[in-house]
């Protein structure tokens, strides 16, 4: 099926695809797979039952391999829901690039609930990064609920990049971690909300196996009246090492309430957290400011950098 | 090049009293000249500084800039008419590259002139371009990044703000001789050093000393050496309770 522009500018904008690229690809658009196709290495297929989604299996072995599996809203006022699973097997290496972007240009509230199961096994590496966008002039809102729920197994590796770029009015993000022994799990999480959009990020990671790792890495933006609620939660069962940071930058008259949580439950988990919010420092809008930039380009530039 | 004219600066000081950090300062700097500013500690030399880049207004006094009035001009008009001033303690950016902060300072600048700065101050491009401007560099780093920004600008008046602080030995060096290199005989360039180091203090063509938010002396290298030792070592002496800031040789 054939791809419009303002298809690709969406996809563009979430997972900087500006063609289909060779490999395993699937795009969703308005709740169907529009362009599905595997690569020898990456098995995509569909699932059934009463959660239906798509299943990736990432042969274990496979080196350097990337899957995009980017989801597009463009009817206005359309509900998805997918449940989608991504196993990376063995010893394998590879990257998802996931993502959801709605363009609303109507009064009903278009909302896509995805259901993410990531397994990585024995050894594997894995980057996921899912990027969050909304778009249009219509009145309706534009909703997205992701959930992701994570295995890492023994010696297995994950980092999961989650981006809410902007555009986005509601969205409730759950994000659950298993982490086995020697496993490590690195969260790096960037939201951006604004006008009257509310944000809410709960994180629970525990970990289980000895020598496991997580580290959690928050950075917020919150402007006009938007508000945004970040919990993390890090639970040590066993000798672990775990760290949550959250960084925020308050403007306008928003609000941000940050909740770290540690719960260890032996004596050789070292948890910790540290949590900053605040307005840009003038300090910072000064030395730009006198390499040149005006204030307005100066917040720009410090935004900018803080949630790439 | 520059002239301040009678400038005064006050701050509010916690008792709600104002307190007078610059009393009347008359200066003139020359094009083409490097200039130290010395002075004891708290004696207004990084206020005069913050003053001619714009980020203090000054209560009293004008400031012109080539026979150009500058004195209500914003920070940001003041660096595009050429001056640049490198901070005494830089900010931190969390996420901004030392390559961001660089394109942002010379957007014109290309790859090849933003490494050689950063070799320049003893840093190697591969190691740093691509690293946060942020809490993992040592103040050392970020003092060496702040210089390598001021040069890469070509600004017509730079200002350094103790560039010497937190570097350590073999670098000061270093600097010193990229000071020398970038601004001495260099007629399109007027240059101005905080610092009380005394390395640096003899390379500059003119010593001026900063005293309680006043002129207390200028002059030439040799000149200077005398005043300072007369009029200000046993005041710095009597305010470090006998320690030294710096060896007057």
């Amino acid at each position: 099926m054939k791809l419009n522009n303002l298809d690709m500018d969406l996809l563009g904008s979430i997972a900087e695809l500006h063609g289909i690229p060779k490999g395993a690809i699937n795009i969703r658009r308005d709740g169907e797979a529009v362009i599905r196709q595997s690569s020898p290495n990456i098995i995509l297929s569909s699932k059934t039952g009463n959660n239906p989604g798509l299943l990736v299996e990432i042969k274990p072995g496979t080196k350097n391999e990337t899957v995009h599996v980017p989801v597009i809203l463009t009817q206005p006022g359309f509900q998805d829901k997918v449940y989608n699973t991504f196993i990376v097997g063995e010893d394998a290496d590879a990257t998802i690039i996931a993502g959801c972007g709605i363009h609303n240009d109507g009064h009903g509230s278009s909302r896509h609930d995805g259901i993410h199961e990531i397994i990585v096994k024995r050894g594997g590496r894995l980057k996921y990064i899912e990027k969050h966008y909304g778009e249009g002039s219509g009145e309706g809102t534009r909703v997205l609920n992701p959930t992701t729920v994570i295995i890492v197994e023994k010696d297995a590796s994950a980092e999961l990049e989650m981006v809410q770029i902007k555009g986005v009015d509601d969205t409730i993000r759950k994000t659950e971690a298993h982490i086995h022994e020697k496993g490590n799990l690195k969260i790096v999480e960037r939201l951006l909300t604004q006008g009257n959009q509310q944000a809410e990020s709960d994180i629970e990671i525990i970990i289980e196996g000895a020598g496991g790792a997580a580290q959690v890495l928050s950075r917020a933006v919150a402007q006009g009246n938007s508000y945004q609620i970040f919990r993390a939660a890090l639970i040590g069962k066993t000798s672990c090492l775990g760290h949550v940071e959250c960084d925020a930058i308050l403007m306008d008259k928003a609000r941000i309430k940050s909740i770290p949580e540690l719960m260890a439950e032996d004596a050789e988990a070292v948890l910790t957290h540290e949590a900053a919010i605040g307005k840009i420092a003038g300090e910072q809008l000064i030395k730009l400011m006198t390499l040149g930039l005006t204030e307005k380009e100066a917040v720009e530039a410090i935004l900018e950098g803080f949630l790439r | 090049m520059l002239k301040l004219e009678n400038i005064w600066m006050q701050i509010a000081c916690e008792s709600g009293e104002d307190k007078e950090i610059l009393k009347g300062i008359n200066l003139e700097f020359e094009q083409g000249k490097l200039y130290a500013i010395t002075g004891p500690n708290g004696g207004g030399k990084t206020s005069l500084a913050k003053v001619i880049m714009g980020i203090y207004q000054q209560s009293q006094g004008r400031i012109y800039l080539n026979g150009e009035d500058i004195s209500d001009l914003s920070i940001t008009e003041r660096a595009h008419r050429g001056i640049a001033y490198a901070f005494q303690a830089p900010p931190r950016f969390k996420g901004l590259t030392i390559k961001d902060v660089l394109n942002i300072a010379a957007p014109q600048a290309e790859s090849l002139q933003q490494r050689k700065y950063l070799r320049d101050v003893g840093l190697c491009p591969e190691d740093y371009l691509d690293r946060d401007l942020g809490p993992g560099l040592s103040g050392g780093e970020i003092k060496r990044i702040e210089m390598a920004q001021l040069l890469l600008r070509d600004n017509s008046l730079s200002i350094f703000d103790e560039p010497e602080a937190g570097v350590d030995l073999w670098t000061i060096q270093k600097l010193i001789t990229l000071l020398v290199s970038s601004f001495r005989n260099n007629p399109a360039k007027t240059a101005l050093i905080i610092t009380h180091n005394e390395k640096i203090l003899p390379i500059c063509d003119e010593i001026i000393v900063i005293e309680d938010g006043m002129v207390a002396g200028r002059g030439s290298a040799s000149e200077i050496w005398h005043l300072i030792k007369d009029d200000i070592e046993c005041k710095v002496r009597n305010q470090c309770q006998g320690e030294m800031l710096y060896e007057i040789k």
